[in-house]
């Protein structure tokens, strides 16, 4: 037989990237590259400045030094420098940057309020995205908003409840559903399963696992939790006091670590 | 400046300074030229609180000139409270002639409502505004919306009118019905019935809002197209009753129900008083 | 299709050692010289005591254990000026999602349960990785656990409630189905009875006559000489060899 393709397009690379608040606080000198239909997750311990870095590569936050560069799909190269076909996020104009965040991207946060239109009801927070993109049909809004409340699995009748008569896994589900009715790119996601419940949290990681194949979905993850990253991410980023010590695929690092730090830290957790 | 009012009152004609004026008025011509976009002011105390107009009267005083005719309504009527103050301090502060006959103003003061009558060219039409951010119900950060408006980042403007269909079945704001002015910037037509809202399009006069709390102001200049935001299978629909006038009969205007007894008694009646009584007197 | 004669994989002077940071740098070395290769439709057993390390060859060749030193190669059909070999020690992360799901399969020794996936979703996943249609990968999924004898009571339910046998079942069916060009056993028949034990002979016999390398762990004496097409022992270079911290890790890694 042939050998297949191996190699997959890069989706998102980080050159050199530094954002420290401090000695050790932060993030520094982070390389890597995210490839296309890759689920990368980033792990380590509160402090260890996965956050920041989650923030600067997701376009929140400007790093010192550095560069993030994203392969546009859909504008190739506008007025981005560098490279043909990319986009450096922060050499871009901030009204460019924000509309890839709002048309290509998705951010998922850990608490589902910070993501969420608490005001408005469950089929509106689904609607927005898709009203920023210009549909202006009720109509189909409508539709879209019953058919990710099924895939979310969330009761469809319950398209005009407000969000804050949900549980938080419900909220956390209808956030994921807000997110991602756009069909987007790539998605960040901090810590999505952090603070529910166990039996909550499993079913939130098998529903993510099957948007991720369905959609073909392209995830950089930050969690502390090595469970969790062991069934949702591809691979692995190891960080510590700002800076990645290991990185490769999720069985290799969490089976054979190699660095002293991850091997401390894959012993202490109960079940990995 | 003006020996009129200042030998008469001691104050300068219209109350403001020339300076402040010559503020204002640059603010304004910033204004017409970007239609719908909130300009920042250096607002002034007015002799009367916040909520009384205070923002429509420094644009007014700011415009205003010794022989322009100036009407002043509240809610379409000439004679109440509101109205009847804001005349009575420009006729002492600038002596200038009022009227309540809209074809006869050059400057007309409002609260609430635009005229029944189509406004001409020549004419200005000033709005009392209380929140010209309409943005502001879904993003109350000032910073944030600045940059919304800058970005034409607007999606959430329809999460509102999504919310009224789902819960009302139809569109349910009815005034201060939010607006797209030359293709840009959304802003608030001030409390205003969504009924007037097609009145803004592409008129002959020119509208200026004042927001006195909030010190900003914003232009529709003539002839300039403004939308009613909506979707595509709710479009933006206007008011209407199912009588006439109780008064003058007219089918076409905007009606206020009044309550005529205690036993539940009530008639509609033409919210423009002027409008009304001129009806009537060519019917007579 | 590959020719018959060539190897698929051939493996040179392998070497594995770990170093345990934990322990004061301990390096516990686990394999070493270990060559052999391995021809398309060939079954070759690994042979030798328990703990002697031959989960870890597996883990070296399934991309989850990283490879001290050595060379491990595939050779793919070439292209041109390309020769087709493809070095597996060095490969960047991102290159073995491909290469796991087309090329090489393993069946580990215990299921890895994902909760409240339903069995024969579990069984389905690597088909649907490969773009098949989800009726079909349902379809060929339930067949799969129908010769395993997995009662299709059981089919919709989550493995983790299951029994050693019926989670190694359903971990059989999941390995076997994609039909990958490489198969890792590690213990596949160590929970199964004497039934099952007949079918999963029966798959791997099926996979070698497609012409699927096979390389297994097998205990179980009857089924081990059934599909071995060679042993390969593994004595000489393995025992986990202690060796004192002094040794720099550098020098290892």
């Amino acid at each position: 037989m042939k050998c297949p393709e191996l190699q997959r397009p890069a989706l998102l690379e980080a050159r050199g990237v530094s954002r420290l608040y401090g000695p050790g606080k932060g993030c520094e000198a982070i390389d890597f590259t995210l490839h296309r239909g890759e689920v990368l997750g980033i792990v380590g311990e509160s402090g260890s400045g996965k956050s920041t870095l989650l923030r600067v590569l997701s376009g929140l936050e400007r790093p010192d030094t550095g560069q993030v560069a994203y392969r546009s799909t859909v504008a190739q190269g506008h007025d981005g420098a560098g490279h043909e076909g990319e986009l450096d996020l922060y050499a871009l104009g901030e009204a460019r940057r924000r509309a890839l965040l709002r048309m290509e991207w998705g951010l998922v946060h850990q608490n589902p309020r910070d993501g969420l239109r608490l005001g408005v009801s469950a089929g509106a927070n689904i609607g927005e995205r898709l009203m920023a993109l210009g549909e202006r049909h009720y109509g189909q809004l409508r539709a879209a908003g019953q058919d990710w409340m099924g895939r979310v699995e969330l009761d469809p009748k319950r398209i005009d409840d407000a969000p804050k008569t949900f549980s938080g896994g419900m909220q956390q589900r209808l956030q994921i559903a807000r997110t991602l009715v756009t069909r987007p790119n790539l998605v960040f996601m901090d810590e999505p399963t952090g603070g529910l419940d166990v039996s909550v949290q499993a079913r939130l990681l098998d529903m993510l696992r099957t948007l991720v194949r369905e959609l073909g979905l392209s995830v950089i993850l930050v969690t502390h939790d090595l469970a969790v990253a062991r069934l949702l991410a591809h691979r692995l980023m190891v960080m510590r006091r700002g800076q990645v010590v290991e990185s490769g695929l999720t069985d290799q690092i969490l089976d054979d670590p190699q660095h002293a730090y991850t091997q401390l830290l894959v012993s202490s957790v109960l079940t990995p | 400046m003006n020996d009129y009012s200042d030998a008469t009152t001691g104050y300068n004609f219209a109350y403001l300074d020339e300076q402040t004026k010559r503020m204002i008025r640059r603010g304004l011509l910033k204004a017409v030229a970007i239609p719908g976009y909130q300009v920042p002011f250096g607002g002034r105390e007015m002799p009367m609180p916040y909520g009384w107009g205070t923002g429509g009267m420094q644009l007014t005083a700011s415009v205003l000139g010794q022989d322009d005719v100036l009407k002043v309504i509240d809610q379409g009527a000439d004679d109440t409270t509101n109205a009847v103050s804001i005349r009575a301090f420009f006729e002492r502060v600038a002596g200038v002639t009022t009227t309540s006959a809209t074809a006869e103003a050059d400057v007309i003061q409002t609260r609430h409502r635009i005229p029944e009558q189509p406004l001409r060219q020549g004419q200005i039409l000033v709005f009392q505004v209380p929140i010209p951010e309409p943005l502001r119900f879904i993003e109350p950060s000032e910073e944030e919306t600045r940059l919304m408006h800058a970005l034409e980042e607007y999606g959430v403007m329809h999460v509102k009118l999504y919310e009224d269909i789902a819960r009302h079945g139809h569109i349910a704001t009815t005034y201060a019905y939010p607006v797209k002015v030359d293709g840009r910037y959304v802003t608030d037509p001030s409390p205003i019935p969504k009924f007037d809202n097609p009145k803004l399009h592409m008129a002959e006069a020119l509208m200026l809002f004042g927001a006195g709390r909030e010190k900003r102001l914003y232009a529709i200049p003539p002839y300039t197209r403004v939308e009613s935001l909506d979707f595509e299978d709710h479009p933006f629909e206007v008011q209407q009753w199912e009588e006439p006038c109780a008064i003058c009969g007219a089918r076409d205007t905007f009606l206020d129900e009044v309550i005529t007894d205690d036993r539940g008694g009530r008639m509609f009646v033409c919210s423009d008083t002027d409008y009304c009584q001129s009806r009537r007197e060519e019917v007579a | 299709m590959t020719s018959l004669t060539q190897p698929f994989l051939t493996v040179d002077a392998l070497h594995k050692s770990f170093v345990l940071h934990g322990q004061g740098g301990m390096t516990l070395e686990v394999m070493r010289g270990l060559s052999f290769s391995l021809l398309p439709g060939e079954c070759l057993v690994l042979a030798g005591p328990s703990g002697i390390g031959k989960s870890s060859l597996l883990k070296m060749l399934h991309g989850s254990y990283r490879v001290t030193g050595g060379r491990l190669r595939l050779h793919f059909d070439g292209d041109g000026e390309e020769d087709g070999e493809l070095e597996l020690a060095d490969l960047p992360a991102h290159a073995w999602h491909s290469l796991r799901r087309d090329v090489i399969g393993y069946v580990s020794q215990f299921l890895r349960v994902v909760p409240r996936v339903p069995a024969v979703e579990v069984v389905m996943e690597p088909l649907l990785a490969c773009g098949v249609e989800p009726d079909e990968a349902r379809e060929r999924a339930e067949t799969m656990l129908a010769r395993l004898n997995l009662p299709p009571r059981l089919w919709s339910l989550p493995p983790g409630t299951f029994s050693g046998g019926e989670q190694q079942r359903v971990n059989i069916a999941r390995g076997f189905i994609a039909e990958h060009p490489l198969l890792l056993l590690d213990e596949p028949t160590a929970s199964l009875d004497a039934a099952n034990r007949e079918v999963v002979v029966g798959l791997i016999e099926e996979a070698k006559a497609r012409g699927a390398a096979l390389l297994g762990i097998f205990h179980d004496e009857d089924v081990r000489e059934r599909v071995a097409d060679r042993l390969l022992p593994l004595e000489a270079h393995m025992g986990a060899v202690l060796e004192a911290a002094e040794s720099p890790s550098e020098e290892i890694r």
